[in-house]
């Protein structure tokens, strides 16, 4: 970073971005501090907004106020922009929707895809500003060819590069990541230093709108979704009726706890047919796919990687990452072919590919790859997932 | 920066800063003490007294110290729907009052008063024939002098004498007013009358509630007997010094101040119609306060408009704002018939005592480019 930039910061409320404004208004920059309303407080007029909690942990009053605290401490001006509407349309409905036909959703993914990296970017301009910064940790890195590149946050544990992976590539160039090479305990010490009003507040939770975890039960009770919550069949892989299920949106890949089926070994959630309404689930072996493929994918990379490129794919936030191989194909979707089966390949969860440090590009997964009828002689356990859309 | 705010504060009077300076420093006593120094006090809240009942052509006995307009609003509501309680559990008040007023009557609605509304016509304004449809148990009405927003002033006369002829009593709300157009208790028939301070140049956290001689009314504030009665606690004695001082210099600026802002209000609207032909003033064909714009630009909202006027040194406000501190579509201007689109595109420009010709022009300047950006925004955002 050279000269004097004029930085929006997106600022959550927490620690990692009220730090990551901080340390920038403090290296000279000139900084404006903007927190995204993402759900209405207080005012309770409108009957949809009513039913929907407090949210927990970010976007809340408290969190506002943490906000302008670091502001006024840095003496930078901070703004409360609307992006409730944006918030529904882009981040909420398409959760509900996820949900409702069998699919598992990661909304942050949408979040800084819309609201951080879409509406934040448009407004950039109003205030002139040079560049967009979050907390995030993560890098973007000039090349050498004068494009931009999206990389893993020097600290392994904190890298939320993941929940990166959907930002438009156009907007590399304009965003800046100062955490992106501290760890989370310098970022504490910096708070610290820097006499900010929340340096210690505890670690906030990844999705911030649903209360308790309870997903299921924050659509059905405070969004009033009723879709994917009529009872169906649980099903083995050969489609034999083991027993009745709660509703698909009840349901994930992998899960194995409160199904309520007794059967002589584990049962899995191997996948979830929300056409027939039908839950299919089987054993611990059969939740292994080889591969996986995505929906239309916007690279990060000038161009879609070429036919054959390794990559290590990540499929869910806490994935290790699984070597595997990647075949673009013609619709703009990817098929990523693992080098060893992995378990639990969850429709709706991201799949992203990185080469070393850098991140390729991801998507949501529409569906995993049919195990190899050769292998194991267990061609049927392959779960049978009806791909949304 | 260029402040185009008034309607949310005023800079202080140099003034009145040397006199709330010394009054904190040189009155250090209780007005309520017997002894010299306490009466000196006295004396300074007394001469402060004056100061403001002449400025809303009240008697200096009619006036009672506050802390502004919300406790005025709060404590003229309520104590007059109190007082008047024996004919009556209804109170009225208008579509657009100011939040205090509609804080205050929702304190009243929670111990099982009425409360009926007074809607407002497209420009702005209440009509006083509304006033005949009122229910007869009804005992107070509340109606602003000027909307805070808008600047609309509302024909509070005309609303007090049909009030009064079916019997009810009427508060009006002048926060907005005083120091910028005449406030006349008499002349406006209001029973009870609300001011704040800081919107003429006095400080906040003082202001007063006018109680007419001979209107019903109970304390809101007790325990002691400050104000004779009408407001229990220790005399903000710096405070009310200041607001006696800005009372007294706006009364006497008041109509030449009135003639320049409108000047410039005048300049203002023309460059807007002429840089913006599609802006739309709230209240455009109303009678208005001389300092006050709000107008919608379409396609471009107003919280994008307000971070790049704020980025081009031009500090505006924009509809109201909600607990979280984003702007919200304004109350009053839906209550004016504004469709939700253009509401959301609304800005407030508010001029006053510092305000200069040629930073009319530079707020023009600014408003045309922070309309392009924020259309452009807003584009971008809906794509």
């Amino acid at each position: 970073m050279s000269g004097r930039l004029k930085v929006l910061v997106a600022m959550s409320g927490g620690v990692d971005s009220g730090v990551a404004a901080a340390l920038l208004a403090e290296q000279g920059h000139e900084v404006t501090g903007v927190t995204l309303k993402l759900w209405c407080y207080g005012h309770t007029s409108d009957p949809r907004v009513a039913r929907v909690p407090a949210p927990r942990a970010c976007c809340t009053l408290e969190a506002i106020d943490q906000a302008r605290g670091v502001a006024e401490r840095m003496g930078f001006p901070h703004f409360v922009v609307e992006a409730e509407e944006t918030f529904r349309a882009r981040v909420l409905q398409p959760f509900l929707d996820d949900y409702a036909t069998g699919r598992t959703p990661y909304p942050c993914a949408l979040c800084n895809r819309h609201l951080k990296f879409g509406d934040l970017l448009a407004r950039m301009e109003l205030v002139g500003a040079d560049r967009l910064a979050t907390g995030h940790y993560v890098r973007v890195e000039p090349l050498a060819d004068g494009t931009h590149a999206l990389l893993r946050a020097a600290d392994g544990a904190k890298d939320q590069s993941y929940a990166l992976a959907l930002t438009p590539r156009a907007a590399l160039p304009r965003l800046l990541f100062p955490l992106g090479r501290l760890t989370k305990a310098e970022v504490r010490e910096h708070g610290r230093r820097l006499g900010l009003p929340l340096w210690d507040r505890p670690e906030s939770q990844d999705l911030c709108f649903a209360p308790d975890g309870d997903y299921a039960g924050f659509i059905t009770q405070s969004l009033g979704e009723t879709r994917g919550t009529a009872p169906g069949p649980f099903e083995d892989a050969g489609g034999r009726r083991l027993g009745t299920h709660r509703g698909v949106i009840h349901y994930t890949v992998g899960q194995r706890r409160g199904l309520g089926l007794a059967a002589g070994e584990p049962l899995y959630v191997l996948g979830i047919d929300a056409a027939r309404n039908a839950v299919v689930v089987g054993p611990r072996a059969a939740l292994d796919s080889p591969g996986l493929v995505t929906e239309p994918v916007e690279w990060l990379t000038p161009g879609p990687p070429a036919a054959g490129t390794r990559v290590l794919a990540k499929i869910r936030y806490n994935h290790a990452g699984a070597a595997a191989t990647l075949h673009p194909r013609e619709d703009g979707a990817c098929e990523a072919r693992f080098d060893e089966p992995q378990p639990a390949v969850t429709p709706g969860q991201l799949a992203v590919f990185y080469a070393g440090e850098r991140v390729l590009g991801g998507a949501a997964i529409a569906c995993p790859l049919a195990a190899a009828p050769s292998r194991s002689g267990a061609a049927s356990a392959a779960p049978e997932v009806s791909p949304a859309r | 920066m260029i402040y185009f705010d008034h309607n949310a504060s005023t800079p202080v009077r140099p003034e009145v800063v040397e006199a709330v300076r010394v009054a904190l420093a040189d009155l250090p006593a209780n007005p309520s003490s017997m002894h010299r120094e306490g009466q000196r006090a006295r004396a300074a809240v007394e001469r402060a007294r004056g100061q403001v009942a002449a400025l809303v052509h009240a008697r200096a006995d009619e006036v009672v110290f506050t802390s502004g307009g919300t406790e005025g609003d709060h404590a003229g509501l309520i104590g007059a729907a109190w007082a008047l309680e024996p004919r009556g559990r209804r109170v009225a008040i208008s579509a657009i009052e100011h939040h205090a007023v509609h804080g205050a009557a929702a304190v009243l609605a929670r111990t099982g008063w009425e409360v009926s509304h007074l809607p407002v016509g497209p420009e702005g304004y209440v009509d006083p024939a509304a006033v005949d449809a009122l229910p007869s148990d009804t005992t107070l009405l509340a109606v602003m002098l000027a909307n805070n927003e808008t600047g609309v002033l509302q024909p509070v006369a005309g609303i007090a004498a049909r009030a009064r002829a079916r019997g009810m009593r009427v508060l009006c709300d002048a926060v907005q007013a005083a120091g910028k157009v005449p406030v006349d208790c008499a002349a406006l028939g209001a029973d009870y009358l609300v001011i704040s301070g800081h919107k003429f140049g006095g400080p906040k956290g003082a202001g007063a509630l006018i109680v007419r001689q001979g209107a019903p009314f109970e304390a809101l504030f007790r325990g002691s007997a400050h104000e004779r009665g009408r407001r229990g606690g220790t005399e903000n004695v710096a405070g009310i010094v200041g607001l006696g001082v800005a009372a007294a210099k706006a009364g006497e600026e008041q109509e030449g101040e009135a003639r320049r802002l409108l000047e410039l209000r005048k300049r203002l609207e023309e460059g807007l119609r002429g840089r913006v032909p599609d802006a739309v003033v709230h209240g455009e064909r109303a009678p208005r306060l001389p300092n006050t714009v709000n107008a919608s630009f379409p396609g471009a909202r107003s919280d994008h408009l307000l971070m790049a006027l704020d980025a081009r040194g031009v500090e505006v406000s924009a509809g109201a704002a909600c607990a979280s501190g984003a702007v919200e579509p304004s109350p009053v201007l839906k209550a004016m018939g504004v469709p939700r689109d253009l509401a959301v595109c609304a800005l407030r420009l508010s001029m006053g005592r510092t305000t200069t010709g040629a930073e009319v022009e530079q707020v023009l300047a600014a408003l045309v480019e922070g309309v392009r950006l924020a259309r452009a925004t807003s584009a971008g955002s809906a794509s």
